[in-house]
């Protein structure tokens, strides 16, 4: 087990911190299930903390300025780098500390992107700073697509959903391939932590993004995150669609703590994902034959990770 | 005062690099940059210098890292070279607006295709809008001198801007020759310690790197356009404190026998020493003729330059790029503007020479003067000459 865990208690609903180091007043949508997210893993770690951001939603939002809704140390260089750029904070952070420049006080260091920006276009990037084993937490708010640009596919795009780059017609039903596991590449890195998360389970993000901070070394969180006017879903029904996602082991929960795999949720009675995917108008052309396969598949993947956690 | 020793350009940078006690190095390897970051790794493993190498997985991932790492207030220096500079080409342009320093050495190398290791200035002049300062050295010991001078400028808080030292790829990076290394005291003396007016820090949050709206982007812009167009003066000073302290003089462009010449041939980095062999044999051949050397790219030194060849008749540049379709080649188009209208200027023909590694000799650059004057007599019909290409 981490030694690290040890002296964390965890958070629960007694001792939830008031502190707010993302400020209200931001530009997301209504509804945003992303925004609502970044709140909680703010909330998780608190102000000693310095954040690298990927370019997408949340750096827009937060930062035009001469606004900013940042009330810890926040920087944004561009789209596929934040992990990049995490490294050299870093680094740089140890080399002061190391010469008595800054205080020899533990800061945590965060990157986060989107979907895009973590699977797809920043993936050599995440992946050569978790080679290397730089401290620090990577938070992936996956809304499964390219969102801020205008809803286009990503790799992490579910099967069958329509996005601008992926729209059903006479030759094709929408986005036709699986979701990339991102969890899954950073697990391969042997990376001492990786865990998924969902805004609808708040407690238990808060707790797996404070176990990615105080984990030595490389840490990695993939937050399920809802987007109403990307999803065409209605904009209070946010927390409620998140939580039919793990329900229906679509976004199954779970950690793999130096490589062994735990579920965070063990769903035994799972509801039918129909029942997910008609609160979404990004899947609503779909016909039985493709949704009975999504629930093959859906069942198929969930048994593969039941397989891994009694591995544990 | 150090002692001079026959050592490799290459090394020597990183000698320099360590002497400037740089803290924070993210270098990925591309040839010929190579010897500048393995020496620089070796000295970082036998803990001669106190610093964190990061061997990122890419240049695009070495210059994010740099980032990061200003940002937080470490010393910064990588080194890089040809389509590793174009693949950091989208960040180059962020630290310099958002005034981060740093400093990187290009050993510079033509760009593919075909794919050539060999020496030219076409990895740079594609990036010379990026808004960094830029010097083009023309041998080790200034390559050496231009790496300190670097640091020195760059962190001072009146520029905060980062910084480039183009030093020609193999002519330079790989040749031995005798040069002088400061001592550490000196070196200590002439760069003062880093200190960022802002860096990431929780006790003191700040938001760096924000959107630009439409309302304030062109101010963004200007506020990095007189930054570095005020840099000039710690630039200037810099070198002067230089000189004092190390007895090697240096200015924004360098004249060779330029004073009183009707013809002037213009160059950069290390070609200039073949130019000088080449001005002096066609002197005693009973030409009129000099060399002026730009060693300070950006900001551009319109005012020295045109001090420097305001008695010529005739100036032949030579540019070591060739950008299909352009007009001419990056230098002589620069300098067409920089005298352009302007009364009794002189007459201004570019040659493009030297790509991808052919060496521009002695008899080139005779060729190049030859040329120049009769394009003076009679203008040519197009506005650039590519010199020295086989017929067959």
């Amino acid at each position: 087990m981490i030694p690290e865990f040890e002296k964390f208690k965890g958070f629960s609903a007694k001792n939830l911190p008031k502190e707010e180091p993302l400020a209200p007043g931001h530009r997301a949508c209504q509804g945003c299930g992303e925004v609502l997210a970044l709140r909680m893993v703010m909330k998780a770690l608190g102000k000693n903390v310095i954040v690298c951001s990927a370019t997408g939603c949340m750096e827009i939002i937060t930062s035009p300025y001469p606004h900013t809704a940042w009330r810890v140390p926040w920087i944004h260089i561009a789209f596929e780098n934040a992990a990049s750029v995490a490294s050299g904070v870093e680094a740089a952070r140890k080399v002061l500390q190391r010469k008595g420049k800054i205080p020899k006080k533990h800061v945590d260091i965060m990157a986060v992107g989107g979907d895009g920006a973590t699977g797809d276009i920043g993936l050599q990037w995440i992946s050569g700073a978790m080679e290397r084993g730089h401290d620090f937490l990577y938070v992936c708010l996956d809304n499964e697509a390219y969102m801020n640009t205008g809803v286009q596919r990503s790799g992490c795009t579910p099967y069958g959903a329509m996005t601008t780059t992926s729209p059903p017609g006479k030759q094709s039903f929408g986005q036709v391939t699986w979701k990339k596991n991102v969890p899954a590449i950073m697990a391969a890195h042997g990376i001492p932590y990786v865990a998924t998360a969902s805004p609808a389970y708040f407690i238990d993000l808060m707790n797996k993004v404070k176990k990615a901070a105080l984990v030595k070394g490389p840490a990695y969180v993939h937050i399920y995150s809802p987007c109403p006017t990307g999803w065409g879903s209605a904009g209070e029904r946010s927390v409620e669609i998140s939580k039919l996602a793990v329900d229906t082991k679509v976004f199954p929960l779970y950690e793999v703590i130096e490589g062994r795999y735990f579920l965070s949720r063990k769903i035994t009675k799972p509801k039918p994902v129909e029942e997910y995917l008609k609160l979404q108008r990004r899947f609503r052309h779909l016909d039985e034959e493709h949704i009975a396969y999504i629930q093959r598949r859906v069942d198929a993947d969930y048994e593969k990770l039941v397989k891994l956690s009694e591995m544990a | 005062m150090g002692k001079r020793i026959g050592v490799e350009v290459s090394i020597a940078v990183a000698d320099a690099v360590k002497l400037a006690r740089a803290e924070v190095i993210p270098a990925y390897p591309i040839t010929p940059q190579t010897h500048i970051v393995e020496h620089l790794a070796e000295i970082v493993a036998n803990g001669e210098l106190d610093a964190e190498y990061i061997p990122v997985e890419s240049e695009h991932a070495a210059m994010s890292a740099c980032c990061g790492a200003a940002a937080a207030g470490a010393r910064v220096f990588t080194s890089s070279s040809a389509q590793g500079l174009s693949l950091m080409s989208e960040i180059l342009y962020i630290p310099s607006t958002m005034r981060l320093p740093m400093v990187m050495v290009v050993a510079n190398r033509a760009m593919s295709a075909p794919i050539s290791i060999w020496n030219d200035h076409q990895d740079i002049m594609v990036q010379r809008d990026i808004g960094w300062i830029q010097t083009f050295a023309e041998n080790g010991q200034e390559a050496v001198d231009l790496v300190l001078h670097a640091f020195r400028v760059a962190e001072d808080r009146k520029v905060s801007l980062p910084m480039i030292v183009n030093i020609d790829g193999f002519t330079l990076s790989h040749v031995i020759e005798p040069i002088e290394l400061p001592t550490q005291e000196e070196v200590d003396d002439y760069i003062p310690p880093f200190k960022p007016k802002r860096k990431l820090d929780p006790r003191k949050p700040i938001t760096m790197g924000p959107v630009g709206i439409p309302e304030v982007y062109t101010e963004a812009k200007v506020a990095h356009d007189h930054a570095i167009k005020n840099s000039r003066k710690v630039i200037l000073k810099a070198w002067k404190e230089f000189a004092d302290k190390f007895g090697r003089e240096y200015h924004p462009v360098e004249s060779y026998r330029a004073e009183g010449a009707d013809m002037i041939l213009v160059t950069m980095g290390s070609i200039s020493e073949t130019a000088m062999t080449a001005i002096d044999k066609m002197r005693d051949d009973g030409k009129n003729v000099g060399l002026v050397r730009i060693r300070l790219w950006r900001p551009f030194p319109a005012q020295e330059f045109r001090a420097a060849t305001k008695h010529a008749k005739v100036l032949a540049v030579v540019d070591r790029c060739l950008p299909p379709g352009a007009v001419c080649g990056p230098v002589g188009a620069e300098l067409r503007s920089v005298f352009y209208k302007i009364p009794g200027s002189p007459k201004i023909f570019s040659f493009v020479a030297g790509l991808g590694g052919r060496d521009v000799t002695v008899e080139r650059f005779e060729e190049i003067i030859d040329k120049a004057e009769q394009f003076a007599k009679r203008r040519p019909k197009e506005l650039y000459e590519v010199i020295g290409v086989r017929e067959k």
